[in-house]
């Protein structure tokens, strides 16, 4: 296997969904080439530290806001009548 | 090396979900409610990764859950509710991402730069604990900045699939893509990402060649 039929199968094995032997093949592949090896695993760690570092959090306060803003908006448009949004 | 685990953030299961979408069609407005309570956090999080602005974001939320509740009776049941919403709520925030950049053209279907935009360039090794590298705000600061440094349509399969959770069945439905285009994206968006990420999160080595750590990088 080369290099770049190894980064084609890259997404398919970190979420792992690929068969068996491509698997087996991708992981022999892993253990010579130590360049791949380190893009494979500087890029799960690039996933899972977006994972656990939650951007763009909504706060409690602005959170309570929308949602009223939200449901009172809903009611109007209930009370309206059918119409198109 | 293993595969990444699910998202813990998954969507309820469908069939109690689907009992409250048909509760708030039949007009209980506490089931559209515990909708709004359920999925607020992840819709507002796409949609400022999409619109980065925060404003936006806000509007977003609120728009899309007026559109969704005034929509209802025209979601068919054949996805979960959570991908019609999210698909909504892109639309709504690309078009608000249009409205303030008209002069770029902002599409989910650009074709972005050459084939080779993201080979592997840089493949030294990260620090063991990359995230341990940086205080907290730092560390989000890196990260907002790389990936709004990626086009909107790397950047939004990215959250859909790896942030969200969403697979790629429901990322190809909620962004009207083919699967393959999901598929290619995603790699792409991945190794960019790792790219961008490595110039910060990279182990350096010493005039000695003892290897230290250094955060030094910069964009």
């Amino acid at each position: 296997m080369k290099c770049t039929e190894f980064l084609n199968e890259l997404t398919g094995y970190l979420d792992g969904v690929i068969d068996a032997q491509t698997k087996a093949e991708l992981e022999d592949h892993l253990a010579w080439c130590h360049n791949c090896y380190v893009v494979c695993d500087t890029t799960k760690k690039t996933i899972e530290i977006y994972r656990n570092q939650e951007l763009y959090e909504l706060p409690d306060d602005l959170r309570g806001r929308l949602q009223t803003a939200i449901m009172s908006k809903c009611t109007a448009h209930k009370k309206a009548g059918p119409q198109k949004v | 090396m293993s595969a990444i685990q699910p998202n813990v953030q998954q969507p309820q299961p469908v069939s109690e979900e689907m009992e409250l979408v048909r509760r708030a069609k039949r007009g209980d407005d506490s089931a559209f409610e515990e909708l709004v309570r359920r999925y607020d956090r992840n819709v507002f999080r796409i949609a400022q990764h999409i619109t980065q602005n925060r404003e936006d974001a806000e509007d977003v939320v609120q728009d899309a859950f007026l559109k969704a509740y005034g929509n209802l009776a025209q979601f068919q049941e054949q996805s979960k509710f959570y991908t019609w919403l999210v698909r909504i709520a892109v639309n709504e925030a690309l078009m608000r991402l249009r409205r303030r950049r008209p002069e770029r053209m902002v599409s989910l279907d650009e074709e972005v730069k050459t084939e080779d935009d993201s080979v592997p360039r840089e493949v030294a090794d990260w620090s063991p604990n990359p995230e341990q590298m940086y205080n907290q705000s730092e560390l989000r600061d890196i990260l907002t900045r790389t990936i709004q440094g990626l086009p909107p349509g790397f950047r939004t399969v990215f959250v859909l699939r790896d942030v969200e959770g969403l697979s790629t069945e429901e990322t190809a439905q909620a962004l009207e893509l083919s699967i393959p285009a999901v598929k290619s994206r995603l790699l792409r968006a991945r190794l960019q990402l790792r790219e961008r990420l490595s110039r910060f999160f990279q182990k350096r080595t010493n005039g000695n060649g003892d290897e230290k750590i250094s955060g030094d990088g910069d964009q």
